[in-house]
């Protein structure tokens, strides 16, 4: 498969009447924006705003990041989501690089994160860096809580698309291309090169617990092979908000960084052989039937070594180090990334489940840190969430709008994709 | 929680879907469960099966804790 | 102002005497380095100020622990230093076993304990955690390269400068702290795997945990008599959350009368916020089985259900706080007499 991205660098954001960059700047159209997201008959109203890197601006409570692109050579859109199935992966794409879409508006209860664009709170999380047009969605009354996911869901894709026609005919600044041919031939290429997969784990447990691939709820799925550039082609969504830090966004599907890493090393230090999408059940049977299957599936490609990233913490960690031991079983070595629940000082057992085979594991930082955030500018969204999502309790929004949670509420902190810069050092 | 509980000298059942962490961790008596969302239940039953099923479940977690014990036992159907 | 030091040393360094003199009673020696407090002294910059010794027999501390503490508090707080110096120990037990006392000493009363001891003096488990234990050798023989590693500690330390367990060759105290560093952590995965592919050194950033063991608690002999308890980790709450359990990551847990209640349906629900709650909040015996329980009780299988029900949330809670949870519930479940324990988790 053959995938070219054309980067388009966005350096500013702002409203008018049409989708357009020029110079860097894009230009979102508002109005167009809200109609389009309205035509959804369930979406009863949409607000629009933007936070740029530097804004006192807190982003709270985010449900999902997007990526804003345009397909030229497959219908454009999220296939077999927001437009019928198209095969992901080849062709031409144009991508609004620096510029994501964020959806917010309360949904189920709880759940979601902070995106903070200044001071402490953007050191935090990966999206304090890009220039984000805050799509907040209200559904009509009376929808139930699957229900209302689903909207939100669908209008943050929708918007990714509509903003992502500024694309278009945009001067693009870089081409990347991401070009793996069939197996048989990359390892006639590359002989003596060890032969890499990545597995990626998702979480497949439920509402609010779910993740997409070409609209398969993968939780149905038995682990499977896919090509990387499917991946980066926007096959894969998130339905996923379990906690903000480590939840994969649809954005981090797009861009994800550990296959964008195993292309830099492919015919140089490795022969990149695909990646396999592990879904992580909420059954012990299920857990083991995937566990195996997954190891399987790496045997039988023939892979030497394996990087296996989580998604989430808790009962994951099972799925994680039972993928790790059976992998080194069978003679193929293994990397892990996940992130740690060490407690609020860091001295407390940091994973839930262990295996004597996970001997190099990369953390993603501890999500149980506590970081305190100064009072913002501007809040987009309601900050009284903070009080209700995953690393927040009551009480930690202060009177005067500061904030104090867990990494667990960032979004994107402790990313176990390794999208951020998060680790954990020993004292 | 399980653990600390049991050095009181109390027997205590872990009712748990990922048995497999509950023995990493340390729990004595362990009865598998049936989901995460759902340890005791299954929406996916009719009410009265259900109810059968949450009560064999219980009962037999119920005679666990009137088990005596040398090692870890996962206590199956 | 130069940091304020003071030192603790045993009869033998401090130069009063070998094991006949070990029930020696503490004295302090105000202006005073004796022996290795000398060389640490001279060795820790302009920027530290050693302000006198502190000098105890081993068997002393370890006889009359009390007495021996309340000395070293008392000079503490009449001298008022910034950092307690304490050894090095080395590979001597009653020594290491005095310095974690007095290094536990300096630590309640909130000044910085340092002190050199061999990995595996037993004195180290008892300071490592709140003291900065700089590696030593097994023998006083070694007390040339011993000095050095502790001046360099209590320089660092004097300065507020970072420390490392690496770099500064101390025993990690076990805190795992979360930083930035340069590269994203894909790259460092990616890194890390290639090292394994080609069989060179890589270092793991996360050693896997170990778990301690308990003793399976003795079966119940008579179940009609017995009261079984309801505690689960599944964030269950009465309707409306009232004391405001957290959804992730708790730092409480609660209780609950459940004496007048048949069932949890319609009266209670999930904070938790690790699952989907849809299918708990149709009915929370989905989660803790309350209406089985109750039932069993009814046909006289068991004696009662304990009228109180534990909860708190699982997903994201250090396993540091579950011990303190099952600790305090576990006390409370004792002393209620009760005789067995169903705990769900999710």
């Amino acid at each position: 498969m053959k995938l070219e991205q054309g980067l388009i660098y966005i350096k500013d954001v702002v409203g008018g009447s049409e989708n357009a960059v020029k110079d860097g700047v894009l230009t979102v159209d508002v109005e167009g924006l809200k109609a389009h997201l309205l035509e959804d008959p369930k979406v009863k109203a949409v607000e629009v705003d933007f936070a740029k890197p530097g804004d006192h601006t807190r982003i709270v409570p985010v449900k999902d990041v997007i990526e804003p692109r345009f397909n030229f050579d497959r219908v454009n859109g999220f296939p077999g989501m927001t437009v019928k199935y198209n095969e992901c992966g080849n062709g031409r794409v144009n991508v609004l690089r620096g510029a994501a879409v964020v959806t917010i508006g309360d949904a189920v209860g709880f759940q979601e994160g902070v995106i903070d664009m200044w001071g402490e709170g953007a050191l935090w999380t990966p999206f304090s860096k890009t220039y984000n047009i805050v799509v907040d969605i209200t559904p009509i009354d009376g929808v139930d809580p699957h229900e209302h996911e689903t909207i939100v869901r669908m209008a943050g894709l929708r918007a990714g698309t509509y903003v992502g026609l500024a694309a278009e005919n945009a001067t693009v600044d870089e081409v990347k291309t991401w070009e793996l041919g069939p197996m048989k031939e990359e390892a006639e290429k590359y002989p003596d090169l060890p032969k890499v997969a990545y597995v990626q784990m998702t979480i497949s447990q439920g509402l609010l617990h779910d993740v997409y691939m070409y609209g398969v709820d993968v939780k149905e799925i038995i682990p499977t092979w896919f090509h990387p550039n499917e991946e980066l082609d926007s096959a894969i969504v998130s339905g996923n908000c379990v906690a903000a830090c480590d939840k994969i966004t649809t954005y981090q599907h797009q861009t994800n960084p550990l296959t964008e890493d195993l292309y830099e090393q492919h015919g140089k230090t490795i022969n990149y052989i695909g990646n396999i999408l592990s879904p992580e059940l909420t059954t012990l049977d299920g857990k083991f039937r995937n566990c195996d299957y997954t190891a399987k599936l790496c045997e039988q490609l023939g892979a030497d070594g394996v990087i296996v990233s989580e998604e989430g913490y808790g009962n994951p960690d099972s799925d994680l180090v039972m993928i790790c031991k059976r992998l080194e079983t069978r003679g193929i070595k293994t990397a892990l990334v996940t992130d740690e629940c060490s407690g609020w000082d860091g001295t407390s057992q940091p994973l839930t489940d262990t295996a004597p085979e996970a001997v190099a594991v990369v953390s993603s930082g501890n999500v149980s840190k506590v970081v305190e955030l100064e009072p913002a500018d501007k809040v987009l969204g309601n900050l009284k969430a903070a009080e209700t999502v995953a690393g927040g309790w009551a009480g930690c929004v202060g009177e005067d709008g500061s904030l104090k949670v867990e990494l667990n509420a960032v979004i994107g902190a402790t990313s176990e994709i390794g999208y951020h810069n998060a680790s954990v050092k020993l004292y | 929680m399980v653990k600390e509980i049991e050095r009181y000298g109390i027997p205590i059942v872990h009712m748990a879907t990922i048995t497999t962490i509950s023995s990493s961790v340390g729990a004595r008596r362990i009865l598998p469960t049936v989901a995460i969302p759902y340890p005791t239940g299954n929406p996916n039953l009719p009410d009265v099966e259900e109810h059968d099923l949450r009560k064999s479940m219980v009962e037999r977690a119920v005679n666990a804790l009137a088990t005596d014990i040398e090692e870890t036992t996962e206590f199956e159907e | 102002m130069a940091k304020k030091v003071i030192y603790y040393l045993n009869q033998f360094f401090g130069g009063i005497g070998g094991e006949d003199m070990a029930d020696f009673e503490p004295e302090y020696r105000a202006g005073e380095m004796v022996g290795p407090a000398m060389g640490i002294n001279a060795a820790s910059g302009d920027d530290c100020e050693g302000i006198g010794t502190i000098i105890c027999g081993d068997n002393f501390f370890g006889t009359h622990e009390e007495e021996a503490r309340a000395f070293i508090a008392k000079v503490i707080e009449e001298e008022q230093p910034d950092i307690l110096v304490a050894g090095p120990a080395f590979n001597a037990g009653r020594y290491g076993f005095a310095c974690a006392g007095a290094c536990s000493v300096a630590h309640e009363a909130g000044i910085i304990p340092v002190s050199g001891m061999y990995e595996e003096n037993p004195g180290l488990e008892h300071c490592q955690a709140f003291s900065w234990v700089a590696a030593t050798a097994n023998a006083a023989a070694q007390m040339r390269k011993a000095i050095p590693l502790m001046a360099n500690l209590v320089k660092k330390l004097a300065a507020g400068e970072e420390v490392t367990p690496e770099e500064d060759s101390y025993f990690a105290q076990g805190r795992r702290e979360t930083v930035l560093v340069e590269d994203r952590g894909s790259k460092r995965a990616v890194d890390m795997l290639l090292a394994r592919l080609n069989d060179e050194e890589f270092v793991t950033e996360l050693p896997m945990p170990s778990f301690d063991e308990v003793d399976p608690a003795p079966a119940i002999q008579d179940l009609s008599h017995a009261t079984i308890a309801l505690v689960t980790s599944g964030g269950i709450v009465p309707n409306g959350n009232p004391d405001r359990l957290q959804s992730a990551s708790a730092q409480q847990w609660n209780k609950y009368d459940i004496s007048s209640y048949d069932e949890l349906k319609g009266d209670f629900y999930t904070v938790h916020g690790g699952f989907d709650p849809v299918y708990c909040n149709e009915d929370a015996d989905r989660v803790l089985p309350l209406d089985a329980l109750r039932e069993m009780e009814k046909e006289g299988k068991i004696g009662k259900v304990y009228d109180l029900m534990y909860t708190t949330t699982g997903t994201g809670t250090a396993v540091a706080n579950s011990i303190k949870f099952g600790e305090e519930i576990g006390k409370e479940l004792k002393e209620a007499g009760v005789d067995g324990v169903l705990l769900t988790s999710t």
